[in-house]
């Protein structure tokens, strides 16, 4: 069965459209690549899959079911979602920050089993972050801290991983580490996985299927071959640009071509 | 790890905890105008609980000094206490600010109103059993609470800044209309001293039967904010982020916001308004703590409870046998230790 299907989708804020027709099927281990420039409709695609919103026209299937109509403590077994922006308030430890993904699993009169305590220990070691336990979050590196969130997504045990720009203000290798570790869950842990990628090559690296968005509509989608060529990326980013195998994996890569028009109006001002 | 040793952990800072409120109690129980020896204050409690009885070695006077006058003060003060300090957690749980305080959407204000409006009617009205400013003080602060939801409700959510502001503007309003209707009303200028009484606060609890009223809201509303913890932990991740963890988010902020009103409201009927309690006590013990409401919340209302029963202490002894307003308390003691935990933090604090 299919993990999402998405069914003539279409979505607005109360100041304009932002989706139109999506239709798309992801398959159960998928790990999926979202670009497009900003305001492509990226982020309420993934609020979409992730029910905060809710479809205004057409339907959103999880595992064949309606994202809308789950109860969120169910949603939440399901999905898990590292958010572009995290902060939290007072003084939380990182494990204290990483038990935050169980609170799906808690109830009333049990709301500490030993099982929580395993599993948080678990994607503390998965992910790579015991050695900072005890500390707390908001002392931690950029890197560090994208890695606690993870681990606390991945606490809810979902079957579904979607990650808002998991890569941005992260230094190369931070963005590598968190790629390979998103590569190893998605192939050891059959999980599936949607991430929206602001840098094309990283994303034509790590990614076997490629969503191209742009002005809230899907414009290509597949592999890197077929989606990062010079004319569906010139036409959705409006930049000129050249495409060329990766030397070494063959991938394609995506080369800006400067114009001079920006280099000029910088030296002026 | 601490989470590790967390449910034994818990259970020795609550034993704890639960030691020094009792301790409080007694002490505050054998101190005041005639003063009783500590021995005498437990074996009276002791008889009065349980079928053991010690032969009673006191006057019969301070059995009734300790059964009727002085004991139901000292729980009323420690139930205020506990619900203030539970009330303060939860308002800086869900609004993700430390410096929030069970009266910052309102309540104080209708809370007062309430009362005021109570002070106009004549002496002998009563509702079960309750003169009328303990009942419209409670019902003023909670249909404040109410007022302050719908007005910054927006297509079918309740934003929390909304809600601020709007609480802000209602807190205003209230306000100007008590202190028009005092300035206006004779009655209520021949009874300043009680309208000052009630915004200074300090704990009428005369009998048992307030008790039995506010006592069983008051701890109802601790165990079931205490059950429901786990949630107001996820409000830490920010609405979206705790719909991600699985929160029904407005559902969840609705009872979080109903809880903490309930308590204050609670509180406020039988203390007036008594600051600096729910501010205080919840930030200093999730300094030492940790911010996991499901310690902190137990935690702070055996603390708040604590706190406030010395406090009272203070308040009835200090100037014997003039009796302060425990607020001034409250506030002499609460301002510089929370100026003291601002600065030594070092935080920058946001909304």
């Amino acid at each position: 069965m299919n993990a999402i299907v998405m069914n003539r989708v279409c979505f607005s804020y109360s100041n304009g459209l932002v989706l139109r027709d999506v239709e798309l099927s992801v398959r159960k281990g998928e790990m999926i690549g979202l670009i497009g420039p900003n305001g492509a409709g990226k982020t309420t695609l993934i609020r979409l899959i992730s029910g905060i919103l809710n479809a205004r026209l057409g339907e959103v299937k999880l595992d064949g079911l309606h994202a809308g109509k789950l109860k969120r403590n169910a949603l939440a077994r399901e999905v898990a979602v590292v958010p572009q922006q995290f902060n939290i308030p007072f003084a939380y430890r990182v494990e204290e920050v990483v038990m935050l993904g169980r609170t799906p699993f808690m109830k009333p009169f049990h709301d500490s089993s030993a099982r929580d305590r395993d599993v948080i220990m678990q994607t503390m070691d998965v992910v790579g972050i015991r050695r900072l336990e005890g500390r707390y979050f908001s002392e931690l590196s950029e890197g560090e801290r994208q890695k606690v969130v993870l681990a606390m997504a991945l606490a809810q045990e979902p079957k579904l991983l979607l990650l808002d720009e998991p890569t941005a203000h992260l230094d190369i290798s931070h963005q590598v580490e968190i790629l390979e570790l998103l590569a190893r869950m998605n192939e050891e842990g059959r999980l599936t996985i949607i991430a929206a990628m602001h840098d094309l090559n990283l994303a034509s690296a790590y990614f076997r299927r490629l969503i191209l968005m742009k002005e809230g509509a899907i414009v290509a989608d597949g592999p890197p071959e077929r989606v990062l060529t010079s004319s569906t990326i010139a036409s959705a980013y409006s930049v000129p640009v050249h495409i060329q195998p990766h030397p070494l994996t063959g991938v394609p890569q995506v080369v800006v071509l400067p114009t001079g028009n920006g280099h000029r109006q910088e030296t002026v001002s | 790890m601490r989470i590790f040793t967390g449910p034994r952990r818990h259970i020795s800072i609550i034993l704890l905890l639960l030691l020094v409120l009792i301790t409080c109690v007694i002490v505050a129980t054998a101190v005041g105008s005639v003063s009783i020896p500590f021995g005498d204050v437990i074996k009276i409690c002791w008889n009065k609980v349980t079928a053991f009885d010690f032969t009673p070695t006191w006057r019969a006077v301070d059995e009734t000094i300790v059964l009727q006058i002085r004991l139901p003060r000292v729980i009323g003060g420690a139930l205020v206490g506990a619900a203030l300090a539970t009330a303060g957690v939860l308002f800086q749980g869900l609004l993700r600010n430390p410096m929030a305080d069970p009266y910052i959407i309102g309540t104080s204000a209708g809370s007062a109103l309430g009362a005021t409006v109570a002070m106009l009617l004549p002496v002998s009205t009563a509702f079960l059993g309750f003169g009328m400013v303990p009942v419209l003080a409670f019902a003023g602060a909670l249909s404040t609470v109410f007022l302050v939801y719908y007005l910054a409700r927006v297509g079918g959510r309740t934003p929390i800044v909304s809600m601020l502001l709007a609480g802000f503007v209602a807190s205003a309003m209230l306000t100007a209309l008590m202190f028009l209707m005092i300035t206006i009303s004779d009655t209520l200028h021949s009874r300043f001293a009680s309208v000052y009484g009630f915004l200074m606060g300090g704990i009428s609890v005369s009998g048992w039967g307030q008790i039995a009223v506010a006592g069983p809201i008051i701890l109802v509303g601790i165990v079931v904010g205490r059950l429901w913890s786990f949630r107001l932990n996820a409000f830490a991740l920010g609405e979206e982020g705790a719909a991600h963890v699985g929160v029904e988010v407005e559902r969840n902020k609705a009872l979080f916001l109903a809880l903490g009103s309930v308590l204050t409201a609670a509180a406020v009927s039988i203390s007036g308004l008594i600051g600096f309690v729910g501010l205080v006590v919840p930030h200093a013990l999730r300094l030492v703590l940790g911010p996991d409401h499901r310690i902190l919340i137990p935690a702070s209302a055996l603390a708040g409870a604590a706190f406030l029963v010395i406090a009272d202490l203070l308040a009835r002894s200090v100037a014997s046998p003039r009796e302060l307003p425990v607020g001034i308390i409250t506030a002499l003691i609460g301002a510089p230790v929370f100026l003291y935990l601002l600065r030594r933090s070092g935080k920058e604090y946001s909304l």
